[in-house]
């Protein structure tokens, strides 16, 4: 089952190397990863996506919580959430393509952040189904896709923080 | 405030945290550091031979101890060589605090002469690390290393240093931290009190319960707990190769190791238990063999400092986190609090099982009638000279499964081996530790042909500090337990399990500056062993020539249950 478990740690160096090491020391994989500071600039937010059965996030998280510098963790599937991930792609659009595309574009609501005579650069954010979703649907004329990675909080009151 | 240099802080630093000994080998990374530590006697340095010596000597004073052991290598070649020892340490969850060397920081990532990304290398081998950004940050992360490297489950932690870092022209105020801050880091100290009474009810409950300690009860101070909880109960204990000692291997109630080498008893007891209270241990799988075959009655006590240990290999019915030490405490309050006994009936019966299995196969083994000694008479014969009284350290291989199995430990920290990384030449240079530790008491280091040559320059670092340690080399020629599963699993093929051209190891100690004695038949064996423990001030290496083809019994029959053990060549379960 897929997870997206979001980590507040330090925001120091080395903590970024010890989450990943510990994912390919154990045997885990990683999906998908993001990192950013938050608004306390000592503390960093990573979220990442992977999967597994119970037991095995169950290790994965009580492994995470050992690690030093990982202040709180959640298991962000345990509950509601919402889920985002941005994407950016570059979509081959000549002739009557273009049209087709950019109807593409709307229906998904994503923006066309760039544009030349044959290229449209397409910004697109969503649930990483929603991204793929789109991805499919102009496949035969997609260039260069980058995504960010999963991000997410939980619905509600729940807060992560100190 | 009184001003320092980071070399300064890093000595006083280690003053302040009373340790007594360093076990290093210096070079260019750390020559500020060597020169502030000789302008001090508080701290005292031990000079080794190699720098895999240092840690595993930190390590056998840490584990006969119980205080963290201290290093200081260089940077590269002087760091790599730490590296076997630091994750023998980690395995066995031996707090140890390791300070390495590194190049100047303005160097670092231009693969510097001597540079070796350490804190890399040793990511998943240590409890945490620290490298050194400023120079005033030293005293308060060395505060923060001990602190990590001995609280909740312990572990090694290493501190990478630029050399620029200890320079002696730049001096800072000095202050060591009383306390440490650490947001992110609280390790847990009781065990839930609603978890421990319902363990406790079903340890009342129970008809066929085991106890089975390990290495947590000894790292952890529970063995007093432990005792006394075992007795109240009168349940049957039994320990893991690192868990010796945690209860005395003498009394009644305890039914030997359990494992791939253990009793047949304690495996079988395990097999057929209903209840098992597990102290301190992993569920190894040298313990459990097939975990899908594993006890299959059983209701399943775990109690650990760790968390993650818990339900990693076998699923716990009652999970316990917690320091052994005080769960131990409180599930013997919890007992007269709830004031109903153990089945007393029941436990006759299973008393009665138990006895039997002894019966059936207790620890035994056959001597030649040539006058060529088997390793376990080796073992049997040690024991007598020390009157079970001694710190027996030991390699890896065979003598190792035999020294565990016919010295009986009747106290923790008695016996000091390498179980989790299984580390060949942990021996000697841990035994060094051990005999500085406690300089007047009987240390034997239990070792092969094989494993001691992988550490034996510490023959000169035993002189040059008077360790008076007694080798027993438990000399089969070969690498026996190598041999043992060549034997059993690849039709006798010795693929390089021959030691071939070994050292007169008599000649060798003497070169050394020691006293060597050669034991070739059983009968000079006993005043052999008495007259290296008459010479209470000197090394001797004691080299026994044994049969090169007995074999460790019993043994786990691979992919079995408990229970499916070979108890001979030809006997099997
Ligand atoms: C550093 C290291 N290398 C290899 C091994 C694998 N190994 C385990 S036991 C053993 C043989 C040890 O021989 P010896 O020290 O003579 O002990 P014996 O089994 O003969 O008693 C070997 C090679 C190991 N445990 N550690
Ligand atoms: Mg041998």
């Amino acid at each position: 089952m897929r997870r997206i478990i979001s980590i507040l740690m330090e925001n120091e160096p080395g903590a970024l190397s010890r989450v990943v090491g510990l994912f390919s020391q154990r045997g885990y994989n990683i999906e998908t990863l993001t990192v950013a500071p938050t608004e306390d600039v000592t503390l960093s937010r990573l979220t990442l996506t992977t999967f597994g059965d119970d037991k095995k996030i169950e290790q994965i998280t009580k492994n995470l919580n050992k690690l030093i510098e990982v202040v709180k963790l959640v298991d962000l599937t345990e509950g509601p959430h919402i889920e985002r991930e941005l994407l950016l792609v570059k979509i081959k659009a000549t002739g009557a393509q273009r049209a087709e595309v950019k109807r593409t574009v709307d229906i998904f609501r994503g923006q066309i952040v760039d544009v030349t005579s044959s290229i449209y650069t397409v910004q697109l954010t969503g649930t990483a189904d929603k991204l793929d979703a789109f991805i499919g649907a102009v496949e035969a004329q997609v260039m260069e896709v980058v995504r960010s990675g999963v991000s997410g909080v939980a619905r509600g009151e729940k807060v992560l923080s100190i | 405030m009184e001003k320092l240099s980071g070399a300064e802080m890093v000595v006083r630093a280690l003053q302040d945290e009373g340790v007594e000994f360093l076990f290093g080998y210096p070079g260019g990374a750390v020559l500020h550091i060597y020169d502030a530590i000789f302008q001090q006697e508080k701290v005292q340095h031990i000079l080794v031979r190699h720098e895999q010596a240092a840690t595993h000597a930190a390590d056998g004073y840490a584990r006969s101890t119980g205080k963290p052991g201290v290093v200081l290598v260089t940077s590269g070649p002087g760091a790599t060589n730490a590296v076997t020892g630091i994750a023998t340490a980690y395995m066995d969850s031996i707090p140890m605090v390791v300070l390495s060397g590194q190049v100047r920081s303005d160097w670092i990532g231009d693969d510097a002469f001597q540079e070796t990304d350490m804190v890399g290398i040793c990511r998943p081998i240590v409890k945490h690390s620290f490298a050194v950004r400023d120079t005033a940050e030293i005293p308060e992360i060395i505060k923060k290393a001990f602190y990590i490297a001995t609280t909740g489950r312990p572990g090694p932690v290493l501190i990478d240093i630029p050399k620029d870092k200890t320079s002696p022209m730049v001096k800072l105020p000095y202050e060591y931290p009383s306390k440490v801050k650490l947001r992110s880091y609280s390790p847990v100290s009781r065990g839930h009190s609603g978890q421990i009474r319902k363990a406790v009810e079903e340890l009342l409950k129970a008809k066929r319960p085991i106890i089975y300690a390990g290495g947590g009860v000894v790292q952890g101070n529970g063995s007093e707990s432990l005792v006394k909880l075992v007795r109240k109960l009168n349940f049957p204990v039994t320990n893991t190769l690192m868990g010796l000692g945690s209860y005395p291997a003498t009394d009644r109630q305890h039914i030997g190791m359990l494992g791939m080498h253990g009793s047949y008893e304690a495996n079988m007891t395990m097999h057929n238990a209903d209840l098992i209270l597990a102290v301190g241990a992993r569920f190894d799988d040298r313990v459990t063999n097939d975990t899908k075959k594993f006890a299959p009655g059983a209701t399943i006590v775990h109690i650990d400092v760790d968390p993650a240990v818990i339900s990693k290999n076998i699923r716990a019915d009652i999970p316990i986190v917690g320091r052994v030490e005080h769960v131990l405490q409180d599930m013997l309050a919890a007992v007269d609090e709830i004031g109903s006994k153990p089945d007393e009936k029941a436990l006759a019966r299973w008393w009665d099982e138990i006895d039997g299995w002894r019966k059936v196969h207790g620890m035994r083994y056959e001597t030649n009638d040539n006058g060529l000694l088997k390793p376990q008479q080796v073992v049997e014969s040690l024991y007598r000279a020390t009157a079970g009284k001694a710190y027996v350290t030991s390699d890896v291989g065979q003598h190792q499964m035999f020294a565990a199995q016919y010295y009986k430990f009747d106290a923790p920290r008695q016996w000091i081996n390498s179980g989790g990384l299984g580390t060949m030449g942990f021996g000697l240079p841990s035994a060094m530790g051990v005999q500085l530790a406690f300089p007047d008491a009987m240390v034997a280091c239990v070792t092969g042909e094989a494993s001691i040559q992988m550490n034996i320059q510490e023959l000169s670092t035993c002189l040059q500090y008077h360790l008076p340690i007694k080798i027993i080399n438990i000399n089969n020629q070969s690498l026996g337990m190598v041999r043992q599963w060549q034997d059993m699993q690849y039709g006798g093929r010795h693929s390089q399990s021959y030691m071939d051209s070994l050292p007169d190891f008599v000649k060798l100690a003497e070169s050394y500056g020691h006293v060597g004695i050669k034991v070739e038949k059983a009968e000079d064996l006993d005043a052999a062993m008495d007259k290296a423990f008459s010479l209470k001030d000197r090394l001797v290496f004691v080299d026994v020539l044994v049969d090169p083809t007995e074999h460790v019994y019993p043994m786990h029959i691979a992919d079995g249950a408990m229970r499916d053990m070979w108890l001979s060549k030809t006997e099997r379960t």
